[in-house]
């Protein structure tokens, strides 16, 4: 019962790169194998919150890089494809053609597009 | 040979081949083959990865062979019917033919997005959306609501007017044609019009709404015009580029056809007009 879930281990994580970032050295923890354009940018903190009614959570997906994505996002509970662009924006499956800040301004998109309808869950 | 015609010169019997064309697709379910590899594209091409279907290069070639298999899919069902283009320069609005009870049917209604006429409202039985990102069955429309404005001709010539057809990095920042065509980058055109139709159109498995295929038939068009214009601007990359598919790669699904075989669409179809 004491052992951190994966949710929290993942928390962990986002914390220290989030104090890394604001030490402004993000760029030294990333992994050798991702030292590409994704490098070029600080990696965005988790979130947890309500939003229209359904909850949304964001953080770095540490081990789990889905389609190369490396930041996990899900709509009450089921995961919400997202990509990050070259520029640093953000797209998702649901919003596909239309660039968003940041994963919870894509996640709050999202959830205006769906009105209430659940995810299909990831093939 | 096929000719592909301007959707608003469409006749009444035009209109209806093809709409009963689509129906019976999507009856045997291939239809909904054509939208799981789009969507499969969509969520697979990554800026910093394997690239083929989108944001890279190949989005133009990649696009055209789609169409051509889909366009042979339809005429497995009726041999007259042919891809129309929709110049969204033009029809600009939700009032156009287009969006007509007899064509494809208009916007969606407010309260849940839900296409309410046409053939490919749920009411009317055809039009299960069977690939999906979401749990919603129906076909969904916001014409006009998340951007005011299509792309204006003035927007378009400035795009046709780029005579580099791409440029490194060969994603989602490059400048060039083809990206300015796509729209992750300036006026934004190709982009745009998918946000502008709104619904299924928005997402990843954009096909299953038939808009998606007069689209890009007129994204398609527009490639030809580029051509026209920049006759001594060849696609680019030439060779040896990581992650991207070289002018004489294979490009998946297919595996035998290279942009280089994409370059001369007139072996396939013509155009009602010059390209």
């Amino acid at each position: 019962m004491s052992r951190p879930t994966r949710r929290q281990a993942i928390g962990v994580t986002a914390g220290t790169l989030a104090g890394l970032a604001l030490a402004g050295s993000a760029h030294a923890a990333v992994p050798s194998g991702q030292l590409d354009t994704h490098a070029a940018h600080d990696v965005p903190e988790a979130f947890d919150e309500v939003f229209q009614g359904r909850r949304i959570q964001g953080a770095p997906a540490a081990g789990h890089l889905h389609h190369g994505g490396g930041y996990g996002v899900r709509i009450d509970g089921q995961e919400l494809h997202v990509m990050r662009n070259a520029d640093g924006t953000w797209i998702s499956v649901v919003n596909h053609y239309e660039t968003f800040a940041t994963p919870r301004a894509v996640a709050r998109a999202a959830v205006v597009e769906l009105q209430g309808a659940s995810l299909v869950p990831l093939a | 040979m096929a000719v592909r015609k301007n959707q608003a010169d469409l006749t009444a019997t035009e209109k209806r081949r093809l709409v009963d064309a689509l129906l019976q697709l999507k009856r045997s379910g291939r239809y909904d083959t054509f939208v799981s590899t789009h969507n499969a594209f969509i969520m697979s091409d990554t800026d910093t990865g394997d690239r083929v279907g989108h944001r890279s290069p190949s989005f133009l070639p990649w696009h055209r062979r789609f169409l051509i298999e889909f366009e042979q899919a339809l005429q497995s069902v009726d041999p007259s019917v042919t891809l129309p283009y929709w110049d969204w320069t033009v029809d600009r609005t939700p009032t156009a033919s287009l969006w007509a009870a007899d064509f494809l049917g208009g916007t969606g209604r407010s309260r849940d997005g839900q296409v309410m006429d046409g053939p490919f409202a749920q009411s009317a039985g055809g039009w299960p959306l069977n690939v999906r990102v979401d749990g919603r069955t129906y076909l969904r429309r916001a014409l006009g609501a998340s951007v005011a404005q299509l792309p204006t001709r003035a927007e378009v010539d400035s795009v046709l007017a780029m005579a580099t057809y791409d440029m490194a990095p060969w994603n989602s920042a490059s400048d060039g044609f083809r990206n300015h065509l796509e729209g992750w980058r300036g006026v934004n055109l190709h982009n745009r019009v998918h946000v502008w139709v709104g619904g299924q159109m928005a997402t990843g498995a954009s096909p299953n709404d038939p808009v998606f295929w007069m689209h890009h038939a007129f994204v398609d068009k527009l490639w030809s015009q580029w051509q026209a214009k920049h006759p001594a601007s060849p696609y680019l990359p030439a060779a040896g580029t990581r992650d991207v598919v070289d002018l004489h790669d294979t490009m998946r699904p297919w595996n035998n056809v290279t942009p280089a075989d994409m370059l001369d669409h007139r072996g396939y179809y013509t155009y009602d007009t010059a390209a």
